[in-house]
């Protein structure tokens, strides 16, 4: 999906956009500093599940807007998985007309909420600004998404995006995460009557049983997919396509298509000595107690270690929240341990950049090489061997390699290995007609297509371990290729 | 949401459960399991499938009250709904036409997920022996439905009260000492499947296991169910819940099974007391 250079030029010739573009001059709209983002003080956040992030006000997002140079080729566009029209939103809240910039973001994301807390938008959309070259800290278009999106909810104007006549043509997203509503949202618009499956009891995927309450409350995710429901998608938790019913049964009760989304699955572990006793456990399993099953709550069943000594093995996203749920669970210390340095480090800097400032005590450069149980069999210490960085890998990383000799032995009563996940093997196994590449992931082409041409697959299914806002990426490009493949195939 | 519309007492604590769920009575095979949340509230715990009726569009769960989950899903009655059934998961139990017997050996409520397994060998033609072990008589259950597939059934008590005195090993090694096994298959508490398994590797007998571990969500995510399976960590939900009686890291398994014990006897006794 190309950007439609033309029709962007044409809206900003539009006579608001030009007005509001020669209210100030450039100059002095770059003499602005960035807006800072409010939080809730490190020492009170850590014991509570508050949102960190308190937002802007609209005074703050107006002043931030005005920063905008409204680019004639705007970078940051380029930078956006899902293409959003990010000058025309921003120059919508300078004028004020913060609903009119919801529904400019609202054309192309599904989630505008969600990715405006989750994204990594230094490394897209605020990377790609013009600012960066003059040496100046890029547009806060991360902050000023957020900003549209709250507003917007709280308005009690939320805007439900227009909805084609309805096709009668029945479609499937297996997966209710980031990619299997966007593509829900998507093809709801065009017309299709959808379904989105979900192996657990709750919907939203990745967002409720990954991403925690301080970071992404489930409120806000809740909010957009009731907006989905208004637009017509129907949601069926507790059904495991391959297990409860195959792609081919579903077709026989009229699935013209189906959009393959299940995740990434399983997690890995390191195969070290001791890695299974007792108090050692993956962040997915970590986070889904506390996130999904709320484990930490005495009013429910489900139960979570409450580590003092916890150690996280790490350095993405996963392990920063696996981080700040264990200190907000009260651990004393909570050491986040990662084989490489701070700068090779995959997290959000902002993720990184909170649990600093919550008491996270970084031990860069130490790798586990060892768990040792007590007689219970529960983990008491680990052992690291200390790293130094080596050559640059394939991917321009420079490799640890262990400093010979040098081991030392930490005390801890918990363990959350965070270093990735393989793609879930359950869609592939129950559907034989889906080839795999040697790394597990489903295969598919540029357009999202998998070796059958009615499946479509995106998100970390395909990717193999990536970011929500690329698997709504996907989302939104399956969708358009579903779309393409079903009116030629009538 | 599914119904409750059949419920037995199998004993005290012991009961069996006929729910709504017409997808997975329909997918089902022997060997496979569902998760299941009782309540709003409720922990997601995985159940091995004892049967289903297609034409009814229900499964049978066979619970055994143990903690503050098994309590409150055996304290439905018909009528009333389970709040999530997912399934079925798991692999199936591979059913291959054997030329000896194929020794099935269940304890407690193992006899439960057994029984499909002995109505596939029966189906695939193959000779069954039954060894069914328990406490007591009145733990011993699903005897009827058994001895209808079984060619034979053992009854095996520890305190005598019914069959034969002993544990499930003595009947099996009977079993054994008299007539050729080709496959053993041996479901129950994990201390009995590990001392089972022990006694068919003396004697080589291919054997299989389903094991029942922790399990979060029960579709590969959480990794909370993993177990050593021939110095390899495998997960029960997704490539089991079947796995080599022989490979199995036992006492690890043990341990971990073990793991949340304080916690659930914690919040047994307070749900208790709060009842």
């Amino acid at each position: 999906m190309a950007i439609n250079e033309d029709i962007l030029k044409a809206e900003r010739e539009e006579a608001w956009r030009k007005e509001v573009r020669d209210s100030m001059k450039p100059k002095d709209r770059m003499a602005l500093p960035r807006v800072r983002m409010h939080e809730v003080d490190p020492n009170v956040r850590n014991k509570s599940y508050v949102e960190v992030n308190e937002g802007l006000t609209l005074e703050e997002a107006r002043n931030e807007a005005r920063r905008c140079l409204d680019c004639p080729n705007p970078g940051c566009m380029t930078g956006c998985p899902v293409e959003i029209n990010i000058p025309k939103f921003i120059k919508n809240i300078e004028r004020g007309e913060i609903l009119e910039a919801a529904k400019v973001i609202k054309q192309t994301s599904t989630l505008p909420a969600v990715c405006g807390r989750v994204c990594p938008q230094e490394k897209q959309c605020e990377s790609k600004c013009i600012y960066n070259k003059q040496q100046k800290e890029p547009v806060a278009i991360g902050y000023l998404e957020r900003f549209t999106a709250d507003y917007e909810r709280e308005s009690g104007k939320m805007a439900i995006p227009e909805v084609a006549k309805a096709n009668g043509i029945k479609v499937a997203a297996i997966g209710s995460g980031p990619a299997g509503l966007t593509f829900a949202g998507e093809m709801a618009k065009m017309g299709y009557d959808v379904t989105v499956f979900e192996a657990l009891h709750e919907i939203g995927g990745v967002l409720k049983y990954g991403i925690p309450e301080f970071r992404l409350p489930n409120k806000i995710v809740d909010v957009e997919i009731d907006n989905l429901r208004k637009m017509g998608v129907k949601f069926e938790p507790d059904f495991i396509v391959g297990k409860t019913a195959t792609m081919n049964e579903l077709r026989e009760e009229g699935f013209k298509a189906f959009f393959v989304a299940s995740g990434a699955g399983l997690p890995r572990f390191m195969n070290i000595p001791g890695e299974n006793s007792i108090g050692i456990m993956s962040s997915n399993e970590y986070l889904t107690r506390v996130n999904l099953m709320h484990a930490a709550d005495k009013a429910y069943d489900t139960p979570v270690f409450f580590g003092k000594n916890v150690a996280v093995i790490g350095g993405g996203n996963t392990a920063m929240d696996s981080v700040r749920t264990a200190k907000r669970l009260g651990a004393e210390h909570v050491y986040l341990i990662y084989r490489r340095s701070l700068e090779e480090m995959p997290a959000r800097k902002e993720e990184i950049k909170h649990a600093q400032e919550e008491g996270i005590e970084f031990m860069l450069l130490h790798n586990p090489i060892e768990y040792i149980a007590d007689e219970k069999g529960r983990v008491c210490q680990a052992k690291l061997q200390v790293m130094e960085l080596g050559e640059p890998d394939e991917r321009g990383r420079r490799s640890p390699v262990p400093v010979e000799g040098k081991i030392e032995t930490i005390d801890v009563d918990m363990v959350v290995v965070s270093v990735g996940v393989s793609p879930n093997p359950l869609i592939p196994n129950s559907h034989p007609d889906l080839a795999t590449t040697p790394k597990g992931t489903l295969e598919a082409n540029d357009a999202l297509q998998t070796t059958r041409s009615d499946v479509f697959a995106g998100g970390d299914i395909v990717r193999g371990g990536a970011t929500v806002i690329l698997a709504m990426g996907d989302g939104r490009k399956a969708a358009a290729s579903m779309n393409d493949y079903l009116q030629n195939n009538k | 949401m599914n119904l409750i519309v059949g419920k037995e007492h199998f004993s005290e604590n012991v009961v069996k459960l006929e729910i709504e769920a017409p997808r997975i009575a329909k997918a089902r095979r022997a060997g496979h399991f569902v998760i299941v949340r009782v309540d709003e509230n409720g922990e997601r715990i995985p159940l091995t499938i004892a049967g289903s009726d297609l034409k009814k569009g229900t499964i049978t769960l066979v619970v055994q009250r143990i903690g503050v989950s098994s309590d409150k899903l055996t304290s439905l009655n018909v009528g009333d709904k389970v709040c999530d059934v997912v399934g079925p998961l798991g692999q199936a139990t591979r059913i291959e036409k054997q030329e000896g017997t194929v020794l099935c050996c269940g304890g407690g409520v193992g006899v439960a997920p057994l029984l499909p397994i002995i109505q596939a060998h029966k189906a695939a033609g193959n000779r069954v022996v039954a060894v069914l072990a328990a406490r007591n008589k009145d733990l011993i259950i699903l005897e009827d439905e058994v001895r209808k597939s079984a060619d034979e059934v053992v009854i095996m008590t520890d305190d005598g009260s019914y069959g034969k005195k002993g544990v499930v090993t003595v009947g099996m090694e009977d079993v054994i000492a008299r007539e050729k096994v080709s496959e053993a298959v041996i479901i129950g508490p994990a201390i009995m499947m590990k001392f089972g398994a022990l006694t068919t590797k003396k004697y080589n007998i291919p054997t299989i296991v389903s094991l029942n571990t922790v399990m979060v969500d029960g579709t590969g995510m959480c990794g909370a169910c993993r177990v050593t399976v021939g110095g390899k960590t495998r997960f029960v939900c997704v490539d089991g819940p079947e796995f080599d009686a022989h490979q199995v890291d036992f006492d690890e398994m043990l341990r971990r099974m073990a793991g949340f014990k304080a916690e659930e006897q914690e919040a047994y006794k307070a749900y208790i007391d709060k009842k």
